[in-house]
């Protein structure tokens, strides 16, 4: 219990959490901190905490998602709020609702916390001007994705026992990736060395700009990272070719042993998933229960986002209202 | 009531003629009737004094979008009227991009019919190819010959290099000045913002400069080939300045524009989504718009025009990728232009000559001088007078500005059209 009350003092200075970029180094481990009492609490038998009793969280997710739009619902639940679900599909929003309609509309409702996914970049800050509560960014567009950047971090956290100072290597579709951008930014702010590795059309030069490493060869960047994070390739998001085949792809840019090797000894590898085995991940690697860490983002993404909820709601709490 | 209206204390800067020097102008029955530094006014003659102020050719806007026909939420007539002399502008051209789309001389008539209502020119241009499909060509000789003056397919390109080539060719027959939006379609449809660091940081997709370059590099080959009147409408970058300059050197026969907001605004004013600052050709880098300025002032860019295109609110009130293009601009062209003058960029005639009589000869206008006999379309203002760009003080329906708030220096403060007094600013 010792470590529940040293989180009370944690201060989260933010209305929202829609992006890691404008998050400093404080307000980042305020997160982790609270997201490791999460984690263990998660472990126990009786999961369910009470802090969030009465409040209502809606899930509104414009983007097919399974295991973000679950883990979100599952840390409303284990803090004990009201979560509902509200899809694009077989909703208002197919009937031609514009984003802010459906967001006066919910509001209107009177939730605590709104946690959005959309395909378009920017579009969860302008959805946040127009309501009252707490917002969550579960993903926009291209742009950011800021719960995903804090389970990588909390995932190498616990790993490694820090950030500061780790090489971390992103590898693939750089272009598409708001994992990417969000990871760019919170590794950048925590003191990681931060590395991409892509093919030329799916790693934009200007990305540098971020504070990042450019390479275009896997070997080259994986030489001595601590960390490997891997990326979807984002089919969906491409119109035209980015690079000629799959077979390529994987040839070139698929982590295996041997392009692994290079990596330090005890390397570990991530993946925010959903993968595509043998397009940029060997399905052994992925399986490596030594390596991967991939089970354990998932799980870390429920604490982490659990803290999200809690830290974003407690000067509500607080005050009574 | 006398037809005679005399001017006087007026400072008179007259871009054509490099006229600048306080005198008074007097006007009969519409037209310019003696330019001087000291006027006997026949009896009866209306006078008005200017205070001291900045008279100049009411100014000549090459690129204005209407919501009329189709869209008169948007923007009517008299609304876009209305704009216009606010911003001391008495001629706009309009593009035709409405609905129905302005593609034969009917649909001209149509529109000049209704512009008759407005106090001010309405010079249609009509469609190059037919729907703006990029497809077919409209009847460019016979609108030419019904005194059409000139064609563009306004926010799109004509992108088929073999269609174009037999535009110039067939334009050159009337003398008719074909008006390109410069953009490869395939470099510039998915983008929404300038490429570049920003947007790999927003996480939009980029329109590179490329997309315009590369289409005004291979226009201007056509143009060596098949020589005609080609104006490029709009410019944005470094790299289409420095083709410009060459062209030009080679003697090519090609004009160019910018709009305001291509010298006054980097691509960091939609820095958080804003999308009154969406654009097509977009905002560009800082140092894209420090080389627009540079071309404006080696003459390698013609004609400043505002690319006033209203948009409802509602289309711009969405995420950005998916909200319309185009900023309202006719109130602002001349105060933000003016930046280029207090700023010690550009003197204040070459400014001025890029809204008047450059756009009138390209156009072949016999406005946009003050000249004895010329119309008596005149811009009175004050140049040096501070105040803030407010859209609840402007006459657009749409408010989609993306100057709101901007601190600027010079405000029009009378328009006249012939004998009348158009616009006239009270506090």
């Amino acid at each position: 219990m010792s470590k529940a009350e040293n989180t009370a003092n944690l201060i989260f200075p933010h209305q929202h959490l829609l992006g890691i970029e404008g998050l400093k180094e404080q307000d980042i481990n305020c997160i982790l901190d609270l997201a490791d009492k999460y984690a263990e609490q998660n472990k126990k038998t009786n999961k369910k905490s009470d802090i969030l009793t009465g409040m209502t969280q809606i899930n509104l997710f414009y983007e097919n998602s399974t295991r973000t739009r679950m883990s979100f619902e599952l840390a409303g639940k284990r803090l004990g709020a009201d979560v509902i679900n509200m899809t694009s599909s077989g909703s208002s929003i197919k009937k031609g609702e514009t984003l802010l309609d459906t967001a006066s509309t919910l509001n209107a409702m009177r939730p605590d916390l709104l946690v959005v996914r959309h395909d378009c970049s920017g579009a969860v800050k302008l959805l946040s001007r127009k309501v009252n509560c707490a917002v969550l960014n579960a993903g926009d567009g291209t742009h950011e994705h800021p719960t995903q950047a804090l389970l990588d971090a909390l995932t190498i956290r616990r790993r490694k026992g820090k950030i500061a100072r780790l090489t971390v290597a992103i590898c693939g579709d750089i272009l598409h990736s708001r994992v990417a951008r969000s990871n760019i930014h919170l590794l950048n702010i925590m003191g990681a060395r931060v590395r991409v590795i892509g093919p030329s059309t799916l790693v934009p030069a200007n990305v540098k700009e971020l504070g990042v490493e450019v390479f275009y060869d896997m070997k080259e960047g994986l030489k001595d990272c601590d960390v490997v994070m891997m990326l979807r390739l984002q089919t969906e998001r491409m119109h035209g070719g980015y690079f000629p085949t799959i077979s390529e792809y994987f040839t070139l840019y698929g982590l295996d042993y041997e392009k692994l090797s290079v990596a330090k000894d005890d390397a570990m590898i991530m993946h925010p998933g959903p993968m595509n085995r043998g397009v940029e991940i060997d399905a052994a690697v992925a399986d490596d229960l030594i390596r991967s860490a991939i089970q354990e983002q998932v799980e870390m993404g429920v604490a982490v986002r659990m803290a999200c909820l809690d830290l974003l709601t407690r000067e509500k709490r607080d005050s009574g209202k | 009531m006398s037809q005679y209206i005399l001017y006087k204390n007026a400072r008179l800067l007259d871009p054509d003629s490099r006229l600048d020097m306080m005198g008074e102008l007097l006007t009969h029955k519409g037209l310019i009737q003696e330019i001087g530094a000291n006027i006997t006014p026949p009896s009866g003659a209306e006078i008005i004094d200017c205070m001291g102020h900045c008279l100049c050719p009411g100014l000549i806007d090459m690129r204005v979008f209407v919501g009329i026909p189709g869209a008169d939420y948007k923007d009517t007539i008299e609304n876009t009227g209305e704009a216009a002399v606010m911003g001391g502008v008495t001629t706009v051209c309009v593009q035709p991009v409405t609905d129905p789309i302005i593609d034969d001389m009917a649909r001209v008539e149509f529109l000049e019919n209704r512009a008759k209502k407005a106090k001010i020119t309405f010079i249609p241009f009509p469609a190059i190819t037919k729907q703006l499909e990029g497809m077919e060509m409209t009847e460019i000789g016979l609108m030419s010959r019904s005194g059409v003056k000139a064609f563009t397919d306004g926010n799109k390109s004509v992108a088929n290099p073999a269609l174009m080539l037999r535009v110039l060719k067939y334009a050159s027959m009337f003398d008719a000045l074909i008006v390109q939006h410069l953009a490869v379609p395939e470099l510039s449809d998915n983008g929404c913002m300038n490429a570049g660091a920003l947007a790999t940081r927003l996480g939009l997709s980029g329109v590179p400069t490329a997309a315009e370059t590369i289409m005004l590099e291979r226009d201007i080959r056509l143009l060596k080939n098949s020589p005609s009147r080609y104006h490029a409408a709009q410019i944005t970058c470094q790299d289409s300045i420095d083709v410009l300059v060459a062209a030009k050197r080679d003697k090519v026969n090609i004009t160019a524009g910018v709009a305001v907001p291509h010298f006054s605004l980097n691509e960091y004013a939609i820095e958080d989504y804003r999308t009154f600052a969406r654009l097509s050709p977009p905002l560009r880098s800082e140092n894209d718009r420090l080389a627009v300025i540079e071309g404006l002032k080696n003459g390698a860019i013609d004609v400043i025009v505002s690319g006033h295109d209203p948009e409802d609110p509602e289309n711009k009130r969405v995420p950005y990728q998916l909200a319309e293009t185009g900023v309202i601009g006719l109130e602002t062209m001349l105060s933000v232009s003016l930046e280029l003058y207090h700023n010690d960029h550009i003197p204040l005639l070459d400014i001025l000559a890029k809204m008047t009589c450059n756009p009138a000869r390209i156009l072949g206008l016999e406005s946009g001088v003050l000249k004895v006999g010329a119309p008596a379309d005149l811009c009175i203002f004050d140049l040096n007078v501070p105040y803030q760009i407010n859209p609840d003080n402007m006459a657009s329906l749409t408010k989609n500005t993306p100057f709101d708030g901007r601190p600027t220096q010079g405000r029009v403060i009378r328009t006249v059209v012939g004998d009348t007094t158009v616009f006239e600013y009270s506090k």
